[in-house]
């Protein structure tokens, strides 16, 4: 009953980031990757993808911090991290980063700095609405599959 | 085609499936395609840039084809595709070039230059078995 219920929650908080457009098919698409021999495989994508990303942003704001004006560095450490968002399905979070390349493009240095503050926040909102996701999942424990007792 | 069923173990019956070497600077995609690759049946090595892909192919003698992204620090997915095509022992190996963008001059310098095909990303599972029934069958 409370694999269940756990199960329910997390597939509610799921159908609830992809309605508020967090996340998008790509992630589907990740999950469907799991199996019996990786079937953490999309937490352990995930879990790469946030080190991954908090490296990057701490890259592009030392950028914009040590190279201000340089908006193809900037541009290009925006475009690495907006790939990774792109491979795990992290739409709202890829959507700002377009923003902030947008800006780039424009060399509009205050849009830039607007763009990145958004970036960094739907990074961290998504990083804690994952985490919830997969505490869920953890709890839950492996997905059970339905067995016939004394059957034919 | 041999069977992989209950021969010898794991290792003879990995050794049996196609191998592909994957080449990423990112972490993420690389355990993606990765994932993708194995999930099609496919024995997987994954590399982190071009001069870590060419050590590999000068030691290993048993790739199938190589999948590497476009965008890479100190050597591009193209200068990579240009160095195996140059090569008289790797030149035979298919090469498959990604890319999150879409950009026409990159994609046809990259078939001109002998790659296979081109992917956007986020690859799909459809996009590797097409890519691979066709490359490597």
């Amino acid at each position: 009953m409370e694999y269940a219920n756990l199960r329910r929650q997390a597939a509610s908080l799921k159908r609830s980031l992809f309605d508020q457009g967090y996340l998008d098919e790509q992630f589907c698409q990740v999950e469907d990757l799991q199996d019996e021999a990786s079937p953490n495989f999309a937490e352990e994508v995930v879990s790469l993808f946030f080190k991954d990303s908090a490296r990057l942003v701490a890259n592009i704001e030392q950028a914009m911090e040590k190279y201000p004006g340089d908006f193809n560095r900037w541009d290009a450490h925006m475009q690495q991290l907006k790939g990774s968002c792109f491979s795990i399905g992290a739409s709202k979070m890829s959507n700002e980063c377009t923003s902030f390349r947008n800006s780039c493009a424009e060399e509009n240095a205050e849009g830039c700095r607007r763009s990145f503050q958004k970036v960094k926040r739907e990074h961290a909102i998504l990083r804690q609405k994952l985490e919830s996701y997969f505490q869920l999942l953890r709890q839950a424990g492996p997905a059970r599959t339905a067995t016939r007792s004394g059957g034919k | 085609m041999m069977s992989c069923k209950g021969l010898g173990g794991e290792g003879s019956a990995a050794a049996a499936l196609p191998h592909v070497l994957a080449v990423d600077d990112s972490s993420v995609d690389r355990a993606v395609i990765s994932g993708i690759l194995r999930s099609s049946k496919f024995r997987v090595t994954a590399v982190d840039s071009g001069k870590r892909a060419l050590e590999l192919l000068g030691s290993e003698a048993n790739v199938s084809m190589i999948i590497t992204d476009y965008w890479m620090p100190e050597m591009t997915g193209y200068e990579l595709l240009k160095k195996v095509k140059e090569s008289s022992k790797l030149k035979g190996i298919p090469v498959v070039i990604m890319s999150s963008e879409n950009v026409p001059t990159r994609i046809s310098r990259c078939l001109e230059e002998g790659a296979e095909d081109f992917l956007l990303k986020p690859v799909q599972p459809s996009d590797v078995s097409r890519l691979c029934n066709r490359v490597l069958r």
